[in-house]
């Protein structure tokens, strides 16, 4: 399945798109596919599977944290590979999340081709822009895969154009300046760049950095069409005491999330 | 071949640097390329920042006729004494420049990250002396191997946040400084250190520093007459490297060479040689050489010098190694100590240990290329930071009965 469809399909029902982010490998490699699977039956409809990376500089200390023990642990990008054919055989899209070495390192159009022979939609570059990316834009139209680019606050009008182009699947805006972490409130700026990114495409916009519950969904869900939550879900199976526990905790959250996508204002 | 060319494409030298970084630092990366190249053209600019390197760093730092070194190598070896620069290192040439182009860009914030602690020494000086706010973060580990540099960071008035995640050490101090500045982007200047990271960072610290071989090449043809045979210097991340071959690298029949940090040898694998003993990747936001394992993981690095200590390097070394234009090898710990009791002994100068690697390898160029050579050395920083761990490193291999 691909992302376009799961958008269509929660557009079909009137609601937004919940997108759920871990990184492969944590707190194990059976642990994680186990709570990815609670949190799609609890109602993620989009995966996207992290690959943990020794140098995260757009992650806070929550995925940092989760990173690092899965590395620790010996995580491959073979396993990501198995983590992400695991997520696709549950009947939602699976993206890969990667800094751009470790797919650089494995060979970009290597890279593709076995993302896309395991099942997976597509990858999100939080440190590649299309500026340096050649090579991916051509490994993702040979190999049918999306490209999920981010742009921010920041990004200029034309280049937020630009990236918005290069994107396929749907358009990752960063609502605020920062790296990830759960926070308070969300950000104001998430709305104006949902805004601006909606002058220069159709392209659905997913809005992430931040939302923590479903009350925080609901509010982000009333301008973007997808949710995108990482570091909560990382940091109820940080919390938590067994992994059974944090399978359900994370679960829970999913639900309530699930809830706050269906009353978007 | 010029060096204006390889920048021409968006900060790439050939195929190499570049931008690696969230689009959130885009439009930060782009203000400071245009300021930079502003400020680089602005008479005013340039006459300040020429004022304070005079004034205040002590610039030009003299080229001296190392006479007894050069007896014991077999060449003229003449040394750039950046180790008598204000604070120690040429680390202060690329402070000054950066932080003036802080003050002009109506900044009031500035983040660094340091190593070993010659950087955000350096940074917190410069801040001071500017008026700017200052914040280095500084792996947890380096803040106790470094306890001294700690201390005179927060003398000059400089915050020291210490970084537990990662390895503890300077790379993980540059992922939270690029997270500070992804942060607060908009009232903060990330000072950063050497010549690495996205562009324009490799272009505007090569320029700052590129003193160093202006006025090396300038002095070399006021005191001998003509240029020298070959330029030495050491690479960590690759600042006073860079700054020692920028002006000579057109000039063919100068060589260029840069030592990287050996460590234990780079078959030990225990070693910090990025080029000599790496592959090409993405790290901290630039194409270039690291250390990595077979899935793109960094490796840490290893070396005796905590300023070579860096599992990177500028992106306009890889690709200066690349077009050959100039060599780069490695120099071990133990070939490092040697150079630098040879120094210690024959002139009376204590180097830092990372120019210790520079005097290594002048003297395989001297070797090779034989009495009539006169050869550049630069000696990019002082050695009194490294007393205790030279101490440390004599005590285990005393002078007699071993092999270089
Ligand atoms: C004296 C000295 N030399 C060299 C270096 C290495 O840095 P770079 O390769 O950027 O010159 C350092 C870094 O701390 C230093 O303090």
């Amino acid at each position: 399945m691909n992302v376009t469809d799961a958008f269509e399909r929660a557009r079909a029902e009137g609601r937004r798109v919940l997108v759920g982010y871990l990184p492969a490998g944590f707190p194990s490699y059976d642990g994680c596919v186990a709570a990815l699977a609670a949190m799609v039956k609890a109602g993620v409809d989009v995966v996207e599977v992290g690959l943990p990376y020794s140098d995260p500089v757009m992650d806070g200390p929550i995925i940092q944290r989760a990173a690092e023990r899965s590395l620790a642990q010996g995580t491959r990008t073979t396993d990501v590979l198995r983590t992400v054919e695991a997520v696709a055989e549950m009947g939602v899209p699976a993206l890969c999340m990667t800094y751009w070495n470790p797919v650089s390192r494995y060979g970009v159009d290597r890279f593709a081709a076995d993302l896309a022979g395991a099942g997976g939609a597509g990858l999100i570059t939080p440190d590649l822009i299309p500026d340096e990316a050649d090579d991916w834009l051509a490994a993702s139209d040979r190999h049918r895969l999306d490209r999920v680019f981010l742009v921010a606050p920041s990004s200029a009008d034309a280049r937020l154009a630009c990236t918005v182009a290069a994107c396929r699947g749907f358009v990752y805006a960063a609502s605020l300046m920062g790296v990830t972490g759960t926070r308070e409130k969300t950000s104001e700026q998430g709305r104006a760049l949902v805004a601006r990114v909606r002058e220069v495409t159709a392209l659905p916009v997913g809005v992430g950095l931040g939302v923590s519950n479903g009350a925080q969904a609901a509010e982000v869900g009333g301008y973007a069409d997808a949710v995108i939550v990482g570091s909560a879900f990382v940091r109820t199976l940080l919390d938590a005491e067994t992994p059974d526990a944090g399978v359900d905790a994370a679960a829970d959250l999913a639900a309530d999330l699930a809830s706050g996508v269906r009353s978007p204002g | 071949m010029s060096n204006a060319a390889a920048d021409a494409f968006f900060g790439h030298f050939g195929r190499y640097g570049g931008r690696f970084v969230p689009e959130a630092l885009i439009a930060a990366l782009d203000e400071l390329d245009v300021e930079y190249r502003k400020a680089w053209s602005d008479d005013g600019f340039r006459g300040e920042f020429d004022r304070m390197l005079r004034e205040y760093a002590n610039c030009p730092s003299p080229l001296y006729e190392a006479t007894r070194l050069s007896a014991s190598l077999g060449a003229r070896v003449l040394l750039k004494r950046e180790d008598l620069n204000h604070t120690g290192a040429h680390k202060i040439r690329n402070v000054l420049g950066q932080a003036l182009l802080t003050k002009r860009m109506g900044k009031p914030r500035v983040i660094a990250e340091t190593g070993a602690g010659q950087h955000g020494v350096a940074s917190a000086t410069a801040c001071a002396y500017l008026d700017l706010e200052c914040v280095v973060y500084m792996g947890e580990e380096d803040t106790r191997r470094q306890a001294m540099n700690v201390s005179r960071m927060r003398l000059l008035g400089a915050e020291v946040v210490p970084v537990g995640t990662g390895s503890r050490t300077l790379k993980d101090a540059i992922n939270e400084a690029l997270r500070d500045w992804v942060t607060n982007v908009d009232t903060t200047h990330y000072l950063l250190g050497t010549a690495a990271g996205p562009h324009p960072f490799p272009s505007m610290v090569r320029d700052f520093v590129g003193g160093i071989s202006v006025e090396a090449r300038q002095q070399s043809l006021d005191k001998l007459g003509r240029l020298p045979d070959a330029v030495c210097a050491c690479v960590g991340g690759g600042s006073n490297a860079i700054g020692s071959f920028h002006a000579f690298v057109p000039d063919e029949g100068v060589r260029l060479f840069g030592y990287e940090a050996g460590g234990d040898g780079v078959a030990t694998g225990r070693h910090a040689a990025s080029i000599t003993g790496g592959a090409v990747g993405v790290l901290h936001g630039a194409r270039t050489y690291l250390l990595q394992d077979e899935d793109g993981q960094t490796v840490e690095s290893h070396s005796i010098s905590a300023g070579l200590d860096y599992p990177a390097v500028g992106p306009e070394h890889a690709y200066l190694h690349d077009t050959g234009r100039v060599t780069y090898e490695p120099v071990t710990d133990a070939e490092a100590m040697d150079a630098f009791r040879l120094l210690c002994r024959t002139e009376g100068i204590i180097p830092a240990i990372e120019s210790a690697h520079a005097i290594a390898g002048a003297r395989r160029v001297a070797r090779e290329l034989g009495p009539d050579a006169v050869i550049v050395v630069t000696l990019s920083g002082r050695g009194d930071k490294d007393g205790d761990t030279a101490a440390e490193w004599f005590a285990g291999h005393p002078e007699e009965g071993r092999r270089a």
